[in-house]
């Protein structure tokens, strides 16, 4: 298990555990966070999973693809250094206490 | 090597069950489910002799097949023939019928055009047009969902918002009907509409060319990709079209098959009443309920296998949607509609690099409508029996009288 926390726009806070391998999105998901919609179910060709990640944990990330980048280039709510594709990221032991703030606006 | 329907004879291991089934008959098409339940509970894979081909319907495998582009290209087309022995009708689609890395290049360029910002920006169009709409449906009383509703409602924002200025109803949501039609096999259905190709298709490539076409629209951002070199001008044109062939005839049917969802449904439409945000997921679950596209084929690239049922290279694959959308293992309930399901994962978009680019218009589109009618309606009345439309590729809706009564 990983210690994933979602901090949504409004500056409130909720901590879950994510299965490793699962991706955020669908830990999202299976913990009914309100702010992740995810509604292409991982394809990242929606961007309705768009999340800002905390500062200390981008770099443990794996890399963009082509496509995720083309999408966050177009989001709905503004692209930010930190911007990810949270169907583009599976839960591992480094990502260990995640921190992610989900934007105002996913569609 | 044999060829039937255009594409190799795939020769079966002994343990795939074998079923002398035709997907494509007129009764088939108009009442999949009976025919989705049987290819389910034979197995994983099928053999159909008819065609010569495997065909999958549980979610599992069907996902695995839909998705991984390497072992189960497109690019020998999605339709029953196979471009590496056959001669398609018309240049293959330079998206949905190709591999990476030019499916890259290309996708990229469409997913920029029908990005979120850009659908985005015309949600209040949409909006707009769409309440005009329901206005006027509910002044009639009683109507053709299909004409009047589920054609009348894309044909009005989609082929503008791609910057068409001449608009042509039937020609647009024929331009599909013929292009999916022509991935089945070489019946009278395929025959006929292939027919239409020669009125159509002349009209569809003046539409599209860069100078018919407005500035600011889907179509102009894709002309611009062009202009930086990132594709041809032929490319562009064709790219444009693909927007047509795609986005008119799939809508159309996504939405009249919701209505026709919510019709049969009352109380799921008192639920859509009293919450209209669930708008987006009830178009999302009407759409695993009924399955818009029902059927897509892979090639097999390589020998493999999936879920232990061996695949020998060049095999057809007939990925049935429509069956994966409705299989019990995956959906708890799955032949109950339920709007507040949230069906993440259904495989009415596809799945992987060749789901659909247009999705987001999609859902900016149903939403609009779905909106409006749960704003305004009071309450739907189906009258008579719904009459389906036999097609290859598409699962839709040919007439169905309704009545909305005011709010």
């Amino acid at each position: 298990m990983t210690s994933v926390t979602f901090r949504s726009h409004d500056g409130s806070t909720v901590q879950v555990n994510g299965e490793l391998g699962v991706s955020l999105m669908q830990t999202a998901l299976s913990n009914g966070i309100d702010g992740i919609v995810g509604e292409c179910g991982g394809s990242a060709m929606c961007a309705t999973c768009h999340v800002y990640v905390d500062e200390a944990f981008v770099n443990l990330l794996p890399p963009m693809n082509d496509v995720e980048n083309e999408m966050l280039e177009c989001t709905v709510s503004t692209r930010r250094a930190s911007s990810r594709l949270s169907c583009q990221i599976r839960l591992s032991r480094e990502l260990e206490g995640l921190v992610v703030e989900l934007p105002e606006t996913q569609a | 090597m044999q060829l039937v329907e255009d594409h190799i004879r795939t020769l079966i291991a002994a343990d795939i069950p074998i079923w002398d089934v035709d997907p494509y008959a007129t009764e088939v098409l108009q009442t999949p489910e009976p025919y989705y339940t049987e290819l389910r509970e034979k197995g994983a894979f099928v053999y159909i002799p008819r065609y010569a081909l495997l065909a999958c319907g549980r979610y599992d495998e069907t996902r695995e097949v839909f998705s991984d582009w390497e072992r189960f290209v497109s690019s020998r087309g999605v339709g029953l023939a196979d471009f590496h022995v056959a001669k398609p009708w018309r240049a293959p689609s330079i998206v949905l019928e190709v591999d990476p890395p030019y499916h890259t290049r290309t996708r990229t360029v469409i997913s920029r055009a029908l990005s979120p910002r850009a659908v985005n920006d015309l949600k209040d169009a949409f909006a707009a047009k769409a309440d005009a709409l329901i206005t006027e449906l509910l002044d009639l009383g009683e109507f053709d969902a299909v004409d009047d509703l589920a054609e009348a409602f894309p044909v009005s924002v989609f082929p503008a918002a791609v910057g068409m200025r001449e608009i042509s109803k039937r020609m647009l949501v024929d331009y599909g009907a013929m292009a999916f039609n022509a991935l089945g096999p070489e019946n009278e259905r395929r025959s006929k509409w292939l027919e239409k190709a020669s009125e159509i298709v002349p009209w569809i490539m003046e539409q599209c060319k860069r100078e018919s076409l407005s500035p600011g629209g889907f179509g102009a951002t894709i002309y611009a990709a062009a202009d930086a070199d990132e594709l041809t001008e032929e490319e562009a044109g064709m790219l444009v079209r693909s927007l047509l062939s795609a986005g008119i005839d799939t809508t159309v049917t996504g939405i009249g098959n919701t209505i026709w969802c919510l019709g049969r449904n009352p109380e799921q439409f008192e639920k859509l009443k009293r919450d209209p945000k669930l708008a987006r997921p009830a178009f999302e679950e009407a759409l695993r309920y009924t399955s818009p596209v029902h059927s897509f084929c892979r090639t097999a690239s390589v020998d493999t296998t999936v879920g232990g049922v061996p695949i020998s290279r060049d095999t057809k694959i007939l990925c049935v949607l429509g069956a994966a959308n409705l299989d019990e293992r995956k959906w708890l309930n799955a032949d109950r509609f339920d709007i507040e399901r949230r069906p993440t994962g259904h495989l009415a978009f596809g799945v992987g690099i060749h789901g659909c680019v247009g999705q987001i218009v999609a859902r900016a589109e149903a939403e609009a409508i779905l909106t409006a009618i749960a704003q305004k309606v009071y309450s739907i009345d189906i009258i008579g029996e719904p009459v389906w439309r036999p097609n290859h590729a598409i699962h839709a809706l040919d007439s169905m009288r309704v009545r909305f009564n005011r709010r």
